[in-house]
């Protein structure tokens, strides 16, 4: 864990903040998921979530491309701004939103369509692509960004949903980046994956954050450690403490956040 | 008391609950009876099964032994002169006046002439009978297409009159008194003759197939009631499709979960359920008193049956929505698809076999649905064949329904054929929604 922690490399101080989320309430019908939850994630780096179960990490990333919106008796109050834009002002336009910021989810979960089609479903309802041609290249640019050209370059009519569990995870990466995002959403993408491709997805993280900003769920410490540059720990709908991975798990402030990355709880 | 505490067992006679107890005798027995239990089972299940093919044997063999006859029709061949004293001078050309020429009397004479012995009235009159009142217009129209045929003779195939039909077929008892016969010695020493130099066969029954309804048992065919029912089912099923897609698409996807909606749902839950007759009475009253659309159409029916569809496609559709994982909508709402591209592009579609099964069972249904149509006049006796869905028509089960009530006896084999047609056209629907599904499935 040692080592692990020596890669992340450490924040600067004056790094653009992407997005920033001030006093965000959640509730689900009566039962209030976050308290007052105020967050600022850096641009083009790793922000980990972590946190027991039922904390309210997953909410708090489902909050910030308005994901909450598709649940029933949903209620999200305060405000979260993309750059400037306050993205439950009543103007937001939902689609170009989540156009900005993509998701991926915990279960790999490819269109049953053709590998090319998954991918090219995005840019294609964006109207990102004017020739056949230039639809290729965004497809088989996101399928090397995602690390998956290799395997399946030469059998993108094969069916998404043919491919193995970490390469259906790395599919679903290829077709979030195919709409050219700014944000990439991540809800604990390795939990129904094994070690070999869990390692594919964090090397694949670690080369993203060059160009985008990345905000991952996860319920491994571990993995935290691994990939992120800041984390943020979350417990019973309070956002606990939050800082640079480094310190997070070498020094942490609070004796919640000390309980949990040392497995007392959680 | 006392003797109630003393022979209620004691902790000390029930076995103790531990290492060995599946061991034991007791337990020995247990496993047996679980198995015996479950053999009993299968048996029961077996012989229910069994039971049910028995039942669909003797239908379906009955209705075939019934109605196979009625595929090939009595065919008497007559050396007929077509003459000009009968018809009308030789070179007329005019559709009517040929039309009206006097054909019976060609028939009688062209029979007189193959049995000469015959000359009283009560015999001729018998002779006559021979052949079908189908006979006359067929000779009509051959004469119609052929001005040319006036004064010249031919060879003619003729029906045979129902009578004879039964008895050639031996539908009928040939063996009773001549008096309880419908046909008499006399004809039936004619029909032996006829038979006897080959100028009376079983012919298939091509008119059946091309013709509609007829008095006439000898006459009917089963076409009318088939493009009835097919512009019927095909008005249903462009009404209640779509309308029933787009409820169930909204109601699932899109409707929000409250009061109002909930009634709705348990009022389509309910109108699946209402007895089909309230629909035709509603037709009746709204589309035929209201709307004063014609009666007897198949656009009423189509309409009729459209409404009876509706909640079980509602149902279908919604099911087979709801049986589309989330996780397929999160992937496409997540890529920055609109909630009706997500449902357009990934979630129909994915449904969609489920969908299709229900409406083919609905139509299926439709098809054979009989009591909403009477309502609407369906039940009306109509020798044309409809060329417009607004065209006076009748479908196949009514079809069936009024020959099944005709007194003479050469409707039994008539109606057990249409009901084989009938099966026919369902299984071929049926086969039809198995084809369709496995292209969907195969797509995706």
């Amino acid at each position: 864990m040692q080592t692990a922690m020596a890669k992340a490399e450490p924040r600067t101080v004056e790094a653009e903040i992407k997005l920033s989320a001030k006093n965000v309430d959640v509730f689900y019908g009566e039962k209030q998921a976050l308290r007052k939850v105020s967050l600022d994630i850096p641009a083009r780096s790793v922000t980990a979530l972590i946190g027991p179960s039922g904390c309210g990490k997953s909410t708090f990333l489902r909050c910030l491309n308005r994901m909450n919106d598709t649940i029933r008796d949903c209620r999200v109050t305060g405000e979260i701004r993309l750059d400037d834009l306050d993205i439950y002002a009543s103007k937001v336009d939902v689609v170009q939103l989540r156009a900005r910021v993509g998701m991926v989810f915990q279960k790999p979960n490819p269109f049953p369509k053709s590998i090319y089609e998954n991918v090219a479903y995005g840019p294609r309802i964006h109207g990102l692509a004017e020739t056949r041609e230039h639809l290729d290249h965004i497809v088989e640019t996101a399928l090397q960004q995602a690390g998956l050209w290799k395997e399946v370059g030469n059998r993108l009519n094969d069916s998404g949903t043919s491919l193995s569990g970490g390469q259906q995870q790395r599919l679903c990466i290829a077709r979030a980046i195919a709409v050219a995002p700014e944000v990439i959403l991540m809800d604990e993408p390795c939990s129904a994956l094994d070690p070999i491709a869990t390692a594919h997805i964090e090397e694949l993280i670690d080369e993203l954050r060059q160009q985008y900003t990345i905000v991952i769920v996860t319920h491994s410490m571990q993995q935290a450690a691994r990939v992120s540059q800041k984390t943020a720990f979350f417990h019973l709908g309070n956002l606990v403490e939050t800082d640079d991975t480094k310190v997070i798990f070498t020094n942490p402030k609070d004796e919640r956040t000390m309980g949990y990355i040392t497995g007392r709880f959680g | 008391m006392t003797d109630l505490a003393v022979s209620a067992p004691t902790a000390s006679d029930r076995p103790a609950i531990g290492p060995g107890i599946h061991m034991t005798e007791r337990a020995a027995k247990r496993l047996k009876a679980r198995y015996a239990a479950e053999r009993r089972f299968r048996l029961i299940g077996l012989s229910a099964i069994l039971f049910s093919l028995l039942a669909l044997v003797l239908l379906l063999g009955n209705i075939v032994s019934n109605g196979f006859t009625a595929f090939r029709q009595t065919h008497i061949r007559l050396n007929v002169e077509f003459s000009a004293q009968h018809i009308a001078p030789a070179g007329t050309t005019d559709f009517n006046t040929i039309m009206q020429g006097n054909y019976g009397g060609i028939i009688l004479a062209a029979l007189q002439e193959r049995f000469p012995e015959v000359q009283s009235r009560g015999e001729r009159r018998r002779l006559q009978a021979l052949i079908s009142a189908g006979a006359e217009p067929q000779l009509a129209r051959m004469v119609a297409e052929n001005p040319a045929l006036i004064g010249t003779r031919a060879e003619v195939w003729l029906p045979a009159s129902s009578d004879i039909d039964m008895f050639v077929k031996e539908q009928v008892d040939t063996k009773a008194p001549e008096e309880e016969r419908r046909v008499k010695d006399n004809q039936v020493r004619w029909i032996d003759a006829l038979k006897a130099d080959g100028d009376l066969e079983l012919q298939f029954n091509t008119r059946f197939f091309t013709g509609a309804d007829s008095r006439e048992p000898e006459l009917v065919g089963i076409l009318g009631g088939v493009v009835g029912s097919i512009y019927t089912l095909l008005v249903c099923l462009a009404v209640s499709f779509p309308l029933g897609i787009m409820a169930a698409i909204y109601l699932e996807e899109f409707a929000p979960k409250n009061r109002f909606t909930e009634i709705i749902e348990v009022n389509i839950n309910n109108l699946a359920a209402v007895p089909s007759i309230v629909y035709g009475l509603l037709g009746l009253a709204v589309f035929i008193g209201f709307f004063g659309l014609p009666r007897s159409a198949p656009f009423v029916g189509g309409l009729v049956l459209a409404l009876m569809s509706l909640p079980v496609i509602i149902i279908a559709a919604r099911a087979a929505l709801r049986a589309v994982p989330p996780s397929i909508r999160h992937a496409a709402l997540g890529v920055g698809a609109s909630p009706l591209q997500a449902v357009m592009h990934h979630v129909l579609p994915l449904a969609m076999p489920g969908i299709l099964t229900g409406t083919i069972i609905a139509m299926a249904h439709a098809l054979g649905e009989t009591a909403p149509l009477l309502m609407i006049g369906m039940v009306a006796f109509i020798v044309d064949i409809p060329a417009t869905p607004v065209d006076a028509a009748t479908v196949l089960p009514v079809q069936i329904f009024m020959w099944a009530d005709s007194p003479e006896r050469g409707f039994v084999e008539k109606t057990s054929a249409a009901i084989i047609v009938l099966l026919v056209f369902l299984l071929l629907m049926n086969l039809t929604a198995i084809l369709l599904r496995k292209k969907f499935e195969r797509r995706w």
